[in-house]
């Protein structure tokens, strides 16, 4: 079980891309010479404290320009006190213009204990909410108040605890905290409890995107006219695309005329064997038809 | 086929496209819209009647506004509408032909030509802090043959020349630390004398020179106490004051430029009063007012400079300044109440025996008390003195009296509309007579020939003056009835004054008006303000024969600590149906979407100490939320903080008192924006009642587009602090606007997008799942305006025809919040050439009609933008499926129609809103603006495709049905008889 918690500890996915792997990071953890990282101990990845810890940040003596950083995620179970729950460790990037941004981040997430099981197992019967919370500020925690979200508890069991975090940064400030499933929150709830006792965590960091800019013409009023001059021309249809609505008309009266010219010899012959008339009245006064040529 | 029918509509889509503006005819002005002109609740007036030409009052309001009345009929005869920060702090007239105004805390003099209004001179007065203002404006002060205009304001004199609004002195005050608080002018010798405080004990007098604004002679002395309260000014070198025990009377003499003072105590005065007394600011000459325990006390000062006691005056409500009559004579009014009568005295300053006129005047209640008064006299047929008198109420109203009769009157309240609500107007009777039916299908006829003959273009002009009368008095819109298109309904408006009035969409009139007990002054309420109305009860269904309601949610004073207020009120008859004053606060009211069996709306107050309170508080109320419980989500803004959080209910208060509707609320999110670089400047959700049509949206490559609608979205802008001033005060660096699309229910931020070098201020929209924003560009000098899109991508793959009619797709499917949301956004920015002061969009009944922005502009207009303008998609050269879709060539600005401003010539002088309600008719949404002005109409943003247009000739049609028919008639017979002629042949 233990290396299993191992395993999972160091798989916590980094972005997007599931190719981010577990050595990798363990390298940049020595690399940096994390304070107060992860040990990687199988066992206290659960024993951490559960009183908030300061956020430890050390420079990167050679450049000066990288730190690492690592922030505590807090989780609550309905309306109970917040609890350490993981920590999420990020590199502190310093531009040159002063400006600091969070890059690769990694999560790691303390198994659940067997009170905090069955405080879910409530949840998912009660149908209430599991919070999370993060500091506002990455560098000193937690800011100006903590960043709060919620998910009712019934959305996250999937095979195991599933969930997804999008992390939206101001420099080291974070906004705000999408937080939830990774895919959909089936309605009316299934009452299932998830397969392993584990989380399964996504995390996306997102800074603002730059809007776009209202179009200006002042310059390009010659390129425009030229635009105009070469009109797209548009890829020439087939002929079938052009004249459907036309082909389709044509084609039934074509199949109409036909019948109607295959049915005029058969009548004649339908009518020189009266039997068969009085035994279909109705059907001999319809001519013309597919169906009637069908039914005989 | 279904592509031949969408390549059908999208064909018509496009013809109507072509279309881009509806504009009016000029014949068509006034047919559906109307346009009221108010004025705001009247600060000062000043009578202008001494010409035999057009008798005048001029008036400045709380509005800003300064205006010269028609004082036979009450009529606007001109009007000028200062700016919001420019309170106008005083009005007069020089030389007997210009208006003048002081504003912006005494730094701006205005003068107005009287008979017209235009400005003739603007001076702007420089001073250094800020200070009482006053204008004082001397009958005879002349320095070379230039009269003079004394102003006081930002700490300096100011003596302008009334001619020309030249400066010619200035003595500035501000260096010393006096608070000046009168200026008098001593029309005897030229002198002008500046008093004022300094703290509360010091008194301060300057003597000045009127001719130059030499200083002559300064003057102190320390009071035996402190002061309390103004100074007022008795004559020229006269003051009284009152002590800071409020007890005793000071009397301040300057006798050649000495100052002597001396106290009295009020009880000498009054016997077996123990009051505090307050002085009335009216001016009269040697005499003062006292209120003292709502009594009104009149006191003499003698020439010894003893106090005499005139006069008691009970229910005294206003006192008006004192007119002079004749050499020497002065007269001045008061008003008593009682009951719904108002008891007008005016008597001689000097004369107390005698009343110079007594007049009982019965006033609708409605209107409240009487506020303030001015007096005017004239002379009668009989050579004796008459007044009349302008009387400004507690409603805002304004009431002309003369002779025992209220000559006019004006509903100023409407100038300050707090917030709109709409009802529907009870259904039609069955039953009408025969007589009725057959004089209306006279006039119908009569009416349809008149048509007939201007479309037929026969018409005399007598003919067309008749047409166009009868069009604009057409009886049907302004019925108290239902009607078929949904047009006529009752607008339900709040007035700062807290008088709530219902306006028939028709024609404009007033229907009923209630002045609500709830938001009138009292001991227990200082300061009530009226906040919102909401719709309470609006019956369709089984409560048929229950009249609709609104209530009204008010506060007992600015600030959010103050108890709130409800009052119910009944929608058709204006009757006050129930008020409450209520223990808890009110930060926020939160209308759920649950209705109890008679209708009724359920309400949630949310107050300040983060309680919910549910309202109406029955049983069946708590039944009903009890089943929703888990399903009430809602957000605050704290701007001050820039924190957004998010709530949800949580259980039953646990207070001393055990309160079944009251419920805790625990927090579910919260969004903190760094303080070092975003303040929440707006914030806008959609409207709760808005109907969309259609989820899906097809792209010109037969691709679909679905949008992500969610009732829960909130749209936040926030700008950088050091931009959040005025534009131009910060940089392009180091300002910037962000915004964000942000789900209420989870927290999550959908959209989030920086505009750099913007700033604003902010107007938004939000409608269906788009956004439409305004702010400032900084690098490019100019307004823009950005939309942004949000579609929803869990739901693109639904495009496959056999999925949908098998079955197999997801649109059915319940939408959580809680399931991650799969959104793409699409914005584009596009320059705007106005400011603009709200936005709105047209809402209709079914959502269908395409939609157009409603624009009030800075000029206080409202412009009608077609919706596509602001369309992401737009690209510089369309295709051609993308043009037969309707997608206009992208430019890099918006187009401005003239034809497109929906008041045409009008304005809605000091816009501040704009309501959209949506009729019955798809096609038509109408249009309610209000500011100082109101102004109503209905547009149709696709045209009225679903109903033929009012002046459309019905005889027309039937004669040429008639005609048809007989010509077939006369051609069958014609060739009967040829078919006979041709058989006996």
């Amino acid at each position: 079980m233990g290396v299993f918690r191992l395993v999972w500890a160091f798989s916590l996915l980094l972005t997007w891309s599931l190719a981010f792997q577990s050595d990798e990071l363990v390298i940049d953890d020595e690399e940096l010479g994390l304070e107060g990282g992860q040990p990687r101990s199988s066992d206290s990845v659960h024993t951490q404290s559960l009183h908030s810890t300061a956020t430890t940040r050390k420079r990167f003596s050679d450049s000066g320009s990288d730190s690492k950083i690592q922030f505590e995620l807090e989780h609550a179970f309905g309306g109970s006190q917040f609890s350490h729950a993981g920590n999420f460790s990020a590199r502190l990037k310093t531009w040159n213009h002063g400006a600091q941004t969070l890059t690769k981040l990694w999560f790691s997430r303390n198994a659940l204990s067997e009170t905090e099981r069955n405080n879910f197992q409530k949840l998912l019967q009660g149908d209430d909410f599991y919070r999370i919370r993060l500091p506002s500020n990455v560098l000193s925690p937690p800011g100006r108040e903590y960043i709060i979200s919620s998910v009712k508890a019934r959305c996250l069991p999937g095979e195991a605890l599933e969930e997804h975090f999008v992390i939206h940064m101001e420099g080291v400030n974070i906004l705000a905290v999408n937080y939830g499933s990774p895919g959909s929150c089936p309605y009316p709830r299934q009452p299932k409890l998830p397969a392993r006792w584990s989380f399964k965590s996504h995390t996306v960091l997102k800074n603002s995107d730059q809007a776009p800019r209202a179009p200006v013409f002042a310059e390009d009023v010659f390129g425009g006219e030229e635009g105009d001059g070469e009109v797209v021309k548009q890829p020439e249809k087939a002929f079938w695309a052009k004249y459907w609505m036309y082909l389709i008309p044509l084609g039934l009266i074509v199949m109409n005329a036909i019948t109607q010219a295959m049915n005029m010899p058969e009548e004649q012959v339908a009518g020189q064997s009266g039997t068969q008339t009085q035994q279909q009245p109705g059907s001999a006064v319809q001519r013309g038809t597919g169906s009637t040529v069908r039914r005989r | 086929m279904a592509m031949a029918i969408r390549a059908f509509l999208m064909f018509v889509l496009f013809l109507f496209s072509t279309q881009f503006c509806f504009s009016l005819y000029e014949d068509q002005v006034g047919l559906m819209d109307w346009h009221q002109q108010y004025l705001g609740k009247v600060k000062h007036a000043v009578f202008h009647t001494q010409k035999t030409g057009r008798k005048r009052v001029l008036v400045s309001t709380e509005e800003n506004v300064v205006a010269s009345l028609d004082l036979r009929h009450g009529e606007i005869f001109w009007r000028q509408i200062l700016g919001t920060n420019d309170i106008v702090d005083g009005l007069d007239i020089a030389l007997g032909k210009y208006v003048i105004t002081l504003s912006s805390d005494g730094s701006m003099l205005r003068a107005w030509n009287l008979p017209d209004g235009q400005m003739v001179w603007e001076s702007s007065l420089q001073g250094s802090k800020l200070s009482k203002s006053i204008l004082n404006v001397p009958k005879n002060l002349k320095a070379d043959k230039d009269d003079l205009i004394l102003v006081f304001g930002q700490g300096c004199l100011h003596a302008v020349s009334s001619i020309d609004g030249e400066v010619l002195w200035k003595k500035d005050f501000s260096g010393q630390s006096i608070e000046v608080q009168q200026i008098t002018h001593s029309p005897h010798n030229d002198l002008i004398y500046v008093a004022g405080y300094v703290g509360s004990s010091k008194f301060y007098v300057y003597q000045i020179n009127a001719k130059n604004g030499e200083l002559l002679k300064d003057n102190t002395a320390a009071l035996p106490s402190g002061t309390y309260g103004e100074l007022l000014s008795v004559s020229s070198d006269m003051f009284v004051t009152l002590d800071d025990t409020r007890s005793k009377i000071l009397l301040i003499n300057l006798k050649n430029g000495e100052i002597n003072y001396n106290d009295n105590h009020i009880s000498d005065l009054i016997k077996d009063t123990s009051g505090q007394g307050v002085i009335l600011p009216s001016r009269l000459p040697g005499i003062f007012a006292l209120n003292l325990d709502s009594l009104g006390i009149l006191i003499k000062v003698t020439n010894e400079g003893g106090l005499v006691l005139v006069e008691k005056i009970n229910n005294a409500a206003a006192l008006s300044d004192a007119v002079s009559i004749s050499d020497g004579q002065h007269a001045f009014a008061f008003v008593q109440h009682e009951e719904n009568k108002i008891h007008l005295t005016v008597k001689d300053v000097h004369n107390w025996n005698s009343d110079l006129l007594k007049e009982r005047i019965v006033i609708d209640h409605q209107r409240g008390n009487v506020e303030k008064i001015f007096i005017n006299n004239y002379v009668r047929t009989d050579r004796s003195n008459g007044f009349r008198a302008l009387i400004a109420m507690e409603d805002h109203s304004l009431l002309l009296v003369q002779q025992g009769e209220i000559v006019w009157s004006r509903e100023d309240g409407l100038a300050s509309v707090v917030d709109v609500t709409t009802s529907d107007l009870p259904v039609e009777k069955e039953g009408v007579s025969v007589a009725k039916v057959e004089q209306n299908l006279f006039e119908w006829l009569k009416g349809h020939i008149l048509k007939l003959k201007g479309t037929l273009m026969i018409a005399s002009p007598g003919d067309v003056a008749a047409i166009q009368a009868m069009r604009l008095r057409s009886s049907e819109k302004s019925k108290m009835t239902r009607d078929h298109n949904g047009f006529r309904k009752l607008l339900i408006v709040l007035t700062r004054a807290g008088k709530v009035f219902a306006l028939h969409t028709g024609d404009g009139r007033i229907v009923w008006s209630v002045l609500l007990r709830t938001l009138r002054k009292s001991e227990a309420c200082e300061r009530p303000i009226g906040l919102n109305i909401y719709q309470w009860q609006d019956p369709h269904h089984h409560a048929l024969d229950e009249n609709p309601s609104v209530f009204v949610v008010g506060r007992c004073g600015p600030s959010l600590a103050a108890p709130a207020v409800l009052s119910f009120i009944d929608a058709y008859t204006g009757r006050e149906l129930n008020s409450l004053s209520l223990a808890h606060t009110v930060a926020q009211v939160m209308p759920l979407p649950y209705t109890d069996s008679t209708e009724q709306r359920l309400h949630l107050i949310i107050d300040v100490n983060q309680q919910a309170y549910l309202y109406p508080k029955t049983p069946e109320a708590i039944h009903i939320l009890q089943h929703e419980f888990a399903n009430v989500y809602w957000y605050s803004v704290d701007a001050d903080n820039g924190i957004i959080r998010g709530h949800a209910l949580n259980s039953r208060c646990n207070g001393e008192v055990v309160d079944e509707y009251c419920f805790d609320l625990r927090d579910l999110w919260s969004i903190v924006f760094p303080s070092e670089s975003e303040r929440i400047l707006a914030t806008m959700t959609r409207k709760s009642n808005e109907v969309v049509h259609t989820q899906a949206k097809v792209m010109t490559n037969q691709d679909v587009m679905y949008k992500y609608i969610s009732k829960n979205l909130l749209f936040v802008a926030n700008v950088a602090p050091k931009a959040i001033g005025e534009i131009g005060t910060a940089t392009p660096e180091e300002s910037w606007l962000v915004i964000y699309i942000i789900d209420t229910v989870t927290g999550r931020i959908l959209h989030r997008m920086t505009h750099h070098g913007c700033q604003g201020p902010v107007q938004a929209v939000f409608s269906e799942n788009w956004v439409v924003y305004h702010y400032f560009n900084l690098r490019a000098h100019r307004y823009e305006m950005s939309v942004v899109e949000v579609y929803d991508q869990s739901r693109a793959d639904n495009k496959d025809v056999w999925k949908l009619v098998l079955g197999k797709h997801n649109l059915t499917s319940p939408f959580s919040s809680y399931s991650r949301p799969e959104v793409i956004t699409k914005s584009q920015s596009y320059y705007f050439t106005h400011s603009v002061k709200a936005i709105e969009v047209t809402s209709t009944a079914k959502g269908i009609t395409s939609k157009q922005l409603l624009i009030g502009t800075i000029g206080d207009q409202v412009l009608a933008l077609d919706k596509r303008f602001l369309d992401p998609r737009r690209t510089l050269n369309p295709s051609q499926a993308e043009k037969e879709e309707g997608i206009i060539p992208l430019t890099d600005s918006l187009p401005i129609i003239a034809q497109s401003y929906i008041t045409h010539s009008l304005k809605v002088e000091g816009l501040r809103g704009i309501v959209t309600v949506p009729a019955k008719l798809e096609s038509t949404s109408l249009v309610f603006a209000y500011g100082v002005d109101l102004f109503f109409t209905r547009i149709a943003p696709s045209r009225t495709y679903d109903s033929l247009t009012e002046d459309f000739s019905y005889a027309l049609l039937l004669i040429t049905i008639v005609a048809l028919v007989a010509a077939i008639f006369v051609t069958w017979v014609l060739s009967e008889r040829k078919d006979l002629q041709e058989k006996w042949r």
